[in-house]
């Protein structure tokens, strides 16, 4: 789950980390009010989508005046921001945040997450704010600085003394900048985060350090944990199919292939895609239908998969462990009789029953196609969508 | 004849008077494993299908000799279930409970350093000795007892590889599903070592995914420490960057852990890697002879 930048910078600041004062406005007027309310300007005005790269499509400005805050705000709710993150339809602004501008010395770039290789969060900083870190890391690995934090004492002083000597700050921005790095801690900790990325941190002409972006990943399954945080989620910028799925409690990802996929196993549906491609086809969507598929499940499921116009074909692919194949196969026929499936059917079942859950399919009535395997059954699906 | 569990191995169920742990174990008793007992908190000294219910995983030790358990407890309550095992002393507990917090398996792993337990999981189908020792959710019947070690992230396509095993009549010495979270208990590597000091495991099978560097350390460990063949598949060669692929590690970040670079690397390492998942099998059969 995303959230917007205002929501990440309110987060932020009831933990103490230093934000630019602002408010999120949603049409002009309110826009030119709170930019009096909050200072003598300059002022940023920056469009809120969830993605990325927004200053070079147009969805960061500066303004000087009241009024001019009012007039760019106009101008930027309701455009369609394109950036090199949303994809090619661009995301519709309905909100942005009017914020203090800020005299910025040096751009610097800081970030939390649970490191794998150690099992421990780990916190990266680097003297090259601004930029993508994933590059930082490719070409100039040496810029960046780590620290591992133990669960046990959490983000030491001493830790971000260390970072921030790194980082070349010195005097009295280096107890500023252990303040903010055990704040972001503390933020990623009681927030479950599994990323919180500050990019840039910058370092003011006033020797001021300040958040002035701010990406935050929550982890999913501390969900249960977090009702606060799960009402900022905003429905409007997500895939509507994949919004549909969640509330089903199906896997699903939707791409931009033409062959539907229904799997069960997050593993399994990820190499269904792959052998689809493999054998010359291209998958529509990545969806698991979990261990414990029922009928209604497996209907949904269908109805989710035939909502993309792309999709000319489906494959189910399905392992029955504990899962018996019979009740897949009755899933199947029911979901195919309910939702009406126009589109060429390949079925491929192994496992528990799957003698009798052949059957069903073949008796069915229904225009079927059955497979042995997964690579008869990309192959039937790709001859298929082809044809 | 195997690593990790055998005919031996006395299993407790963490969660048995649940539906699902419940019906696992009886699944698990039918197998023919050695399922001495449960622990539900508050329902010690009863009993469960035949089972011994404890209010405690030490009580259950204590009383039945159990030296492995199995954890079916919901994902707020797993990490403390982990917590408790390892506190009792077993040497292997299993956690099968998929969404568990990661910042819970944080902490899990900073207590259990020192101590012996073996931790398998989270979010995993379990591990199988076949003919033996079942602990988990997979379907034993596909299995076949033999010398292939299997080791997999993801659940149905461990599934998928013993049964194009079994199918071209080749059995498996242990199947070890390590889950497809970020933070778990063993990770590829751990298992590889084990199979490669196991005088009856010949050859492995190893299922990775895209996302984290786990499958390219495991093979420089296979490459540089292991004198058996390894075969393995990558799942997610199609998968988009920045999408969660169902696993919580299965993401692709910033053009790092695609299945190219795993495939690439693994090769380099003188692994045979399938190009489909239809022939795994297949693949380690160009490296092995049964």
């Amino acid at each position: 789950m995303n959230i917007h930048e205002y929501q990440a910078k309110g987060i932020l600041r009831k933990f103490g980390v230093p934000v630019p004062d602002g408010h999120v406005c949603y049409n002009g007027a309110s826009a030119r009010e709170w930019a009096k309310r909050l200072g003598d300007g300059p002022w940023v005005v920056k469009a809120q989508i969830h993605a990325g790269g927004r200053g070079k499509g147009g969805g960061v400005k500066l303004a000087r005046t009241p009024d001019e805050v009012r007039n760019t705000t106009r101008d930027m709710l309701g455009m369609i921001l394109r950036t090199h993150q949303t994809g090619p339809d661009g995301k519709v602004v309905t909100r942005v945040l009017v914020e203090n501008g800020c005299k910025i010395a040096r751009e610097l770039y800081a970030s939390l997450l649970v490191d794998r290789t150690t099992s421990r969060v780990t916190v990266m900083a680097s003297t090259e704010g601004g930029m993508d870190i994933e590059e930082v890391a490719a070409t100039t690995p040496e810029k960046i600085y780590r620290e591992v934090i133990d669960p046990l004492v959490g983000l030491t002083a001493f830790q971000c003394r260390k970072l921030a000597f790194s980082l070349g700050l010195t005097g009295k921005l280096t107890n500023k900048a252990v303040n903010l790095l055990q704040g972001l801690y503390s933020t990623f900790i009681a927030c479950d985060c599994s990323l919180l990325e500050i990019n840039p941190l910058v370092v003011t002409t006033e020797n001021e350090l300040l958040a002035l972006d701010a990406k935050f990943g929550f982890d999913d399954n501390a969900a249960f944990r977090h009702p606060n945080i799960a009402d900022l989620r905003d429905y409007d910028e997500e895939d509507p199919n994949e919004v549909e799925a969640s509330q089903h409690d199906l896997s699903y990802i939707s791409l931009t292939g033409n062959i539907g996929c229904l799997v069960n196993g997050a593993g399994l549906a990820m190499a269904t895609m792959d052998i689809i491609k493999h054998y010359g086809g291209d998958p529509a969507n990545f969806l698991d239908v979990g261990g414990g598929a029922t009928i209604e499940r497996v209907t949904e499921a269908f109805k989710i998969i035939l909502s993309d116009n792309n999709v000319k074909g489906i494959l189910v692919n399905i392992f029955g462990g504990i899962m018996k194949c019979d009740i897949i196969a009755t899933g199947v026929i029911e979901a195919a009789k309910q939702v009406g499936i126009k589109v060429p059917l390949v079925v491929r079942l192994e496992g528990t029953n799957v003698d009798r859950g052949k059957q069903m399919l073949a008796e069915s009535g229904l225009n079927i196609v059955a497979a042995d395997g997964m690579a008869d059954a990309a192959q039937k699906i790709v001859r298929a969508v082809a044809a | 004849m195997s690593i990790l569990v055998d005919k031996h191995t006395k299993v407790i169920t963490q969660g048995i008077t649940g539906a699902t742990g419940l019906f696992h174990a009886q699944g698990a008793r039918d197998y023919g494993t050695c399922m001495v007992g449960g622990v539900t908190p508050g329902k010690g000294g009863t009993s469960v299908d035949g089972f011994p219910v404890f209010d405690t995983v030490a009580e259950a030790v204590q009383k039945t000799g159990a030296m492995a358990s199995v954890i079916y407890v919901p994902p707020p309550y797993a990490a403390d279930a982990i917590l408790e095992a390892v506190d009792a002393g077993l040497d292997l507990v299993c956690c099968i409970t998929e969404g568990v917090p990661v910042l819970d398996m944080v902490k899990v792993k900073q207590y259990m350093q020192g101590k012996k337990t073996r931790l398998i999981g989270p979010n995993c189908p379990g591990i199988i000795t076949p003919g033996e020792c079942k602990i988990g959710i997979m379907p034993g019947y596909i299995h076949k007892p033999g010398q292939v070690g299997v080791v997999s992230r993801s659940g149905t396509l461990t599934y998928e590889a013993v049964w194009q095993l079994s199918s071209l009549g080749i059995g498996q010495s242990t199947c070890v599903g390590i889950g497809g979270d970020p933070v778990n208990g063993t990770n590829h590597i751990d298992v590889l070592r084990m199979f490669e000091e196991d005088p009856d495991t010949e050859a492995v099978i190893m299922i990775g995914e895209i996302g984290g560097s786990a499958e390219e350390e495991a093979a420089c460990f296979a490459r540089d420490h292991m004198t058996k063949p390894v075969a393995a598949f990558i799942a997610g060669r199609t998968a988009p960057s920045d999408k969660r692929m169902g696993h919580a590690g299965a993401i692709i970040s910033g053009g790092r852990g695609t299945a190219a670079e795993k495939v690439a690397v693994l090769e380099e390492c003188g692994i045979a890697v399938a190009a489909s998942p239809a022939e795994m099998a297949e693949a380690l059969l160009r490296i092995y002879k049964p």
